[in-house]
C-alpha cells in the first residue's frame, strides 16, 4: 500500500513538475502599447470588476441562505412571493449600471473608427494561410509565412520562443505615426490580430476593411489569425515590429531598392539549376501547405503534382492553372502573388522535381509574355 | 382508417405493442420522449468523444495524435452533434415526456407528427456522421460553417451536410407545431395561460423561437447549397455576392438558437429550485414576462457575433445597446431564484445540485456574455478562448446541467424508482469539478491572445491547456456514471411514490409512479 503510495506521488510530481518548471500563468489582458489597447484594457477591467460586485451581492445571498436556511438545520419555509418594490428595484439598478457602462464604450468605439488623416497606408490581404502587406504610398509589397520549422511542429525538434509565432517577413511600421491598415482577403475569410494594439479586424474577400493604430514604444509585436480559415489557420501568425522613424524611412529605401532589382531580374536569362534552386523554396512558402513537400498532395480537395498529367505533359495548362487558378476550387491565382521569376521557377521545380524529369523549363519571360496575352 | 378503430375498441386500455415495432410505429409521448432521450444522450456521448479528440490534441503544443484538417472536422462535428443532437433533442424528449403530464393532457396534440419528427433525427445523423468516412472527410469549417470555407472551399461532404441540416430542421419544426398545439389546445380545464407551469410557458415560447428560425437556417444552407451546385453567387464575392450576408442570415438563426438551447432548462430549473426550497417560486409573473422579452429581444441583436467583420459605427452602437439589454431580464430570472432559496427550508438531492450548479455557473456565463457585449473590448475577445469559456458556461452548466437536473428530478415519475442518491451526488461533483477545471482556465487563454480553433498553440498557453484538458477528460469519462446510475434506476431501486419530492408542485406528480402508459384520459380540473 505504502509503495503504491509513493509511486503515485513521484508520479503526481513528475505530471506536475513540468508545469510549475515553466510556469507561464497569465491570467489576464495586457494593457498593450496603443492608446486604443489602453482604453480597451480599462473598459475590460471595469466590466470585470461591476461583475464581480454583482456576482458577490448575489452569490452571497445565495450562499447565505444555502448555509442557513437548510432543511437539515431545521429551517422553517418563510412564504413571500412577489413584491413590486424589489422587482422594480432589480430592473432599474441594472439597467443604470448598463447606460453607465454604455458611455465610456461608446467614446471609445467612436474613436477607434476614426481612420481619417493616417500618415502611412498599408494594404493587408489574406492568403491561406500568409499574409501579404502592400506599402500603397512606396511601391512594394511582400509575403509573410509563418517560419516555424515543420520539425518543430512535429516534435522533431526542440520549440522555439516564438514558437508559431514567427514569420520570415515581419511588418514595418514606424513609432508614433497614424498607420491605418486596408484589410480585404483573396480566399476565405481571415482575421488580422495584434493583441498588444488593441487592432482586430476580418479580412473578407470583396470587401476592404479600415483600422488603424499608433504605436509608441518601439518592439516587436505578435498575433495570430483569428478567423478560421482552413487546414492551417492555427499557423498564420502576425509579427510587427515597429521601429523609429529614421530606421522606418532606411528599410522603405531599401525595399523599394529590392523591388525594382526583382523587377529586373525577369530580364535575366536563367538556367534549369537556378530556377529550380529557386523553385524550390518558392514552392515551399506558396505550395507546399497544401500539394506537401514531396508533391502527393492531400486528395482530393489539393490533388498530386507528382506524377500528375498536367506537370508531365499539359505545359499550356500547367502555366493557365497557376497563373490564374481553377475557379471554384482551392486552387488560388497565383498571378498576382509571385513574381515572373517565382512563377517560371515554381512550375520548372514541379515539372522537375519529385521523379517529374520532363527537363523542360519556362522562363521568366515566357510568364511575363503569357501574362501580357491574356 | 376503420382498421385503426377497429384494434383500438378491440382493447382498449392497451399498454404498449411488443418488440421492435413498438419503438418504430409508437404514436406514445412517453416512448418518444423516452427515444429522444436515449438519442440525445448518445449523441452527447459522441459528441463528448470528439471534445475528448479535441483536449487530447491541445494536451501540449505541437501536433501529436491528429493532423490539422482532421482536428477541424472534430471542432465542426463536435459543436454540430452537441447542439443539433444532444442539447436540442434532450429538451425535446423532456417536453415529450412531461408537457403532456403538466398540462393535463393525454398525449401530445399531433402524435403520429411525433413519431415522424423523432424517427426524422436518427437519419439525419446517419447522414451528418457518415460523412467523417467520405473521401476528403467530414465538415471542417465550424459549427458556424461561414462561407466561402463552407462554400467554394469546403469539401465535397458539404453537400450531405446540407441536406442533414434540412432534416433536422424539418424535425425541429415539427417538434415545435406539436408543442404549439398542445399547449395551447389541450390544457386542463382551468388552466389559465398564466397558471402554467413555468417549464410549459417556456417550452411555449422556444417553440415560437423554433418556428421562426429554423426556416431561416434551411435557407441560408439552401443558398450555400445553390452556391456549390448550381452557380449562383450568394456567398462568393468574385460573382457579386456577399460572403458577410451569411453571417447575418447565419446569426439571425444562430442568436435565438442560443435561447431556444436555455429557456427550457429556464423552465426547469424554476420549478426545481421551488421544490427544494419548499416555497413558492418569488416572481412567477416576472419570470414569464422575462422569458418572453428575452425571447424577443434575441431577435435584436445577432450582430454582436459580428462586431469585427467591419459594420458601420451606427450598427455596432445598436447591437452593443440592443445585447446589453438582455442582461436586465437575464438578471431578473437569476435574482428570482436566489429570492426563492432565500429564507426556504432548502434540502439538496441532486436535481438541487445541479440546479443551484446552474445558477452560480451560468450566471458567470452571462457576466462573460456582458463583457463580449462591449463591443471595443470584444475586438480584443472575439475569437479567442475567451468566447469558448463563455459559450461552454452558458452550454454545459446551463443547459447540460439543466437537463441532468430535469432527467434526476423526473426519473422517479419515469421510473417507478428512486434513483441511487449517493451515485448521483458523486456525478454531480465529478462533472462540476471536471466542467470548472475545464473551462475557467479558458477564460486566461483567450485573455493571455489564444485563438480558437486552432490545432496548436503558442508555448505560454501550454500550462492552461493542460489543466483543461485534465478537466475535459475527467468530466467527459464521468458522464458514463449517469448513463449507469440510469441503467440502475431503470432496472430497480426503491419504489417511488407518486410525489417523491415533498416540495414539488404540479400535475404530474398527481399520476402514480411509474405514469402509466395512458394518463389523464378524462381531464384534470385545475383550480
Amino acid at each position: 500500500m505504502r509503495v503504491h503510495a509513493k509511486r503515485a506521488v513521484a508520479l503526481a510530481a513528475g505530471l506536475l513538475l513540468p508545469v510549475t518548471v515553466m510556469a507561464d500563468w497569465t491570467m489576464n489582458m495586457s494593457p498593450g502599447v496603443t492608446s486604443t489597447s489602453n482604453q480597451i484594457f480599462s473598459l475590460h477591467m471595469t466590466i470585470l470588476w461591476i461583475c464581480v460586485a454583482i456576482g458577490v451581492i448575489v452569490f452571497g445571498v445565495m450562499f447565505w441562505s444555502i448555509f442557513a436556511h437548510r432543511k437539515s438545520r431545521g429551517a422553517k419555509p418563510a412564504n413571500f412571493h412577489e413584491n413590486t418594490v424589489v422587482e422594480v428595484l432589480w430592473t432599474i439598478i441594472p439597467l443604470a449600471i448598463l447606460v453607465a457602462m454604455a458611455i465610456p464604450a461608446t467614446a471609445t468605439l467612436v474613436e477607434m473608427y476614426d481612420t481619417t488623416e493616417s500618415d502611412v497606408d498599408i494594404k493587408i490581404t489574406g492568403y491561406q494561410w500568409r499574409w501579404q502587406y502592400e506599402y500603397i504610398d512606396d511601391d512594394f509589397s511582400f509575403f509573410s509565412n509563418m517560419s516555424t520549422p515543420r520539425d518543430q511542429i512535429r516534435n522533431r525538434q526542440a520549440k522555439g520562443e516564438h514558437y508559431l509565432l514567427e514569420v520570415d517577413n515581419p511588418l514595418v511600421i514606424p513609432v508614433g505615426k497614424k498607420v491605418r491598415f486596408l484589410l480585404t482577403a483573396n480566399d476565405v475569410i481571415h482575421s488580422w490580430w495584434v493583441p498588444a494594439f488593441g487592432v482586430k479586424k476580418d479580412a473578407i474577400p470583396g470587401f476592404i476593411n479600415e483600422t488603424w493604430t499608433r504605436v509608441d514604444v518601439p518592439g516587436t509585436y505578435r498575433g495570430q489569425c483569428t478567423e478560421l480559415c482552413g487546414k492551417d489557420h492555427g499557423f498564420m501568425p502576425v509579427v510587427v515590429k515597429a521601429v523609429p522613424e529614421e530606421e522606418y524611412n532606411e528599410w522603405v529605401a531599401e525595399q523599394r531598392e529590392m523591388a525594382e532589382m526583382e523587377r529586373q531580374l525577369t530580364e535575366k536569362d536563367w538556367t534549369l539549376d537556378e530556377l529550380m534552386e529557386r523553385g524550390e523554396r518558392a514552392y515551399a512558402t506558396a505550395c507546399a501547405s497544401c500539394h506537401q513537400a514531396d508533391g502527393t498532395g492531400l486528395p482530393p480537395a489539393f490533388p498530386a503534382l507528382k506524377g500528375s498529367q498536367m506537370a508531365l505533359e499539359d505545359m499550356e495548362g500547367h502555366i493557365d492553372i497557376v497563373v490564374n487558378g481553377a475557379p471554384g476550387t482551392a486552387m488560388q491565382a497565383f498571378g498576382n502573388q509571385l513574381s515572373e521569376v517565382d512563377l517560371a521557377a515554381v512550375i520548372t521545380y514541379e515539372r522537375n522535381a519529385w521523379g517529374n524529369n520532363t527537363g523542360e523549363m519556362v522562363t521568366p519571360k515566357e510568364i511575363f509574355d503569357y501574362k501580357n496575352q491574356q | 382508417m376503420s382498421a385503426v378503430a377497429d384494434t383500438h375498441t378491440q382493447d382498449h386500455h392497451h399498454g404498449p405493442a411488443k418488440g421492435i415495432s413498438r419503438w418504430l410505429l409508437t404514436t406514445n409521448h412517453k416512448d418518444i420522449g423516452s427515444m429522444y432521450l436515449i438519442f440525445s444522450f448518445a449523441m452527447f456521448l459522441l459528441g463528448g468523444s470528439m471534445a475528448m479528440v479535441i483536449r487530447a490534441e491541445l494536451f501540449q503544443p505541437g501536433l501529436q495524435i491528429v493532423e490539422p484538417e482532421f482536428f477541424n472536422q472534430m471542432t465542426t462535428m463536435h459543436g454540430l452533434i452537441m447542439v443539433f443532437g444532444a442539447v436540442m433533442p434532450a429538451f425535446v424528449g423532456l417536453a415529450n415526456w412531461m408537457l403532456p403530464l403538466m398540462v393535463g393532457a393525454p398525449d401530445m396534440a399531433l402524435p403520429r407528427m411525433n413519431n415522424w419528427s423523432f424517427w426524422l433525427l436518427p437519419c439525419a445523423f446517419l447522414i451528418l456522421v457518415s460523412t467523417l468516412f467520405m473521401q476528403g472527410g467530414a465538415p471542417d469549417f465550424g459549427w458556424t460553417f461561414y462561407a466561402p470555407l463552407s462554400t467554394t472551399y469546403g469539401p465535397p461532404s458539404t453537400t450531405f451536410f446540407i441536406f442533414a441540416v434540412h432534416i433536422m430542421g424539418v424535425s425541429s419544426i415539427m417538434g415545435a407545431i406539436n408543442v404549439i398545439a398542445t399547449i395551447l389546445n389541450m390544457r386542463a380545464p382551468g388552466m389559465t395561460l398564466m397558471k402554467m407551469p413555468l417549464f410549459v410557458w417556456t417550452w411555449l415560447i422556444t417553440a415560437f423561437l423554433l418556428i421562426a428560425v429554423m426556416p431561416v437556417l434551411a435557407g441560408v444552407v439552401t443558398m450555400m447549397l445553390m452556391d456549390i451546385h448550381f452557380g449562383t453567387s450568394f456567398f462568393d464575392a468574385s460573382g457579386g455576392g456577399d460572403p458577410v450576408l451569411f453571417q447575418h442570415v447565419f446569426w439571425f438563426f444562430g442568436h435565438p438558437e442560443v435561447y431556444i438551447m436555455i429557456l427550457p432548462a429556464f423552465g426547469a430549473i424554476s420549478h426545481i429550485v421551488s421544490a427544494f426550497s419548499r416555497k413558492p417560486l418569488f416572481g412567477y409573473a416576472s419570470m414569464v414576462y422575462a422569458v418572453g422579452a428575452i425571447a424577443i429581444m434575441s431577435f435584436m441583436v445577432w450582430a454582436h457575433h459580428m462586431f469585427t467583420v467591419g459594420m458601420p459605427l451606427a450598427g455596432q452602437l445598436f447591437f452593443m445597446y440592443a445585447t446589453m439589454l438582455i442582461a436586465v431580464p437575464t438578471g431578473v430570472k437569476v435574482f428570482n431564484w436566489v429570492t426563492t432559496m432565500f429564507r426556504g427550508s432548502l434540502s439538496f438531492e441532486a436535481p438541487m445540485l445541479f440546479s443551484v450548479a446552474f445558477i452560480i455557473l451560468f450566471t458567470i456565463g452571462g457576466f462573460s456574455g456582458l463583457m463580449l457585449a462591449i463591443a471595443p473590448a470584444d475586438f480584443q475577445y472575439h475569437d479567442t478562448y475567451f468566447v469558448v469559456a463563455h459559450f461552454h458556461y452558458v452550454l454545459v452548466p446551463g443547459a447540460i446541467f439543466g437537463i441532468f437536473a430535469s432527467a434526476y428530478f423526473w426519473l422517479p415519475k419515469w421510473t417507478g424508482h428512486m434513483y441511487d442518491e449517493t451515485l448521483a451526488k458523486t456525478h454531480f461533483w465529478l462533472s462540476f469539478i471536471g466542467m470548472n477545471l475545464a473551462f475557467f482556465p479558458m477564460h486566461f487563454l483567450g485573455l493571455a491572445g489564444m485563438p480558437r480553433r486552432i490545432p496548436d498553440y503558442a508555448l505560454q498557453f501550454t500550462d492552461f491547456n493542460m489543466i483543461s484538458s485534465i478537466g475535459a477528460f475527467m468530466f467527459g469519462a464521468t458522464q458514463l456514471l449517469f448513463l449507469f446510475i440510469v441503467v440502475k434506476c431503470v432496472k430497480g431501486g426503491k419504489k417511488a411514490p407518486a410525489k417523491p419530492w415533498d416540495g414539488a408542485e404540479g400535475l404530474e406528480w398527481t399520476v402514480p409512479s411509474p405514469a402509466p402508459y395512458h394518463t389523464f384520459s378524462t381531464p384534470p380540473e385545475v383550480k
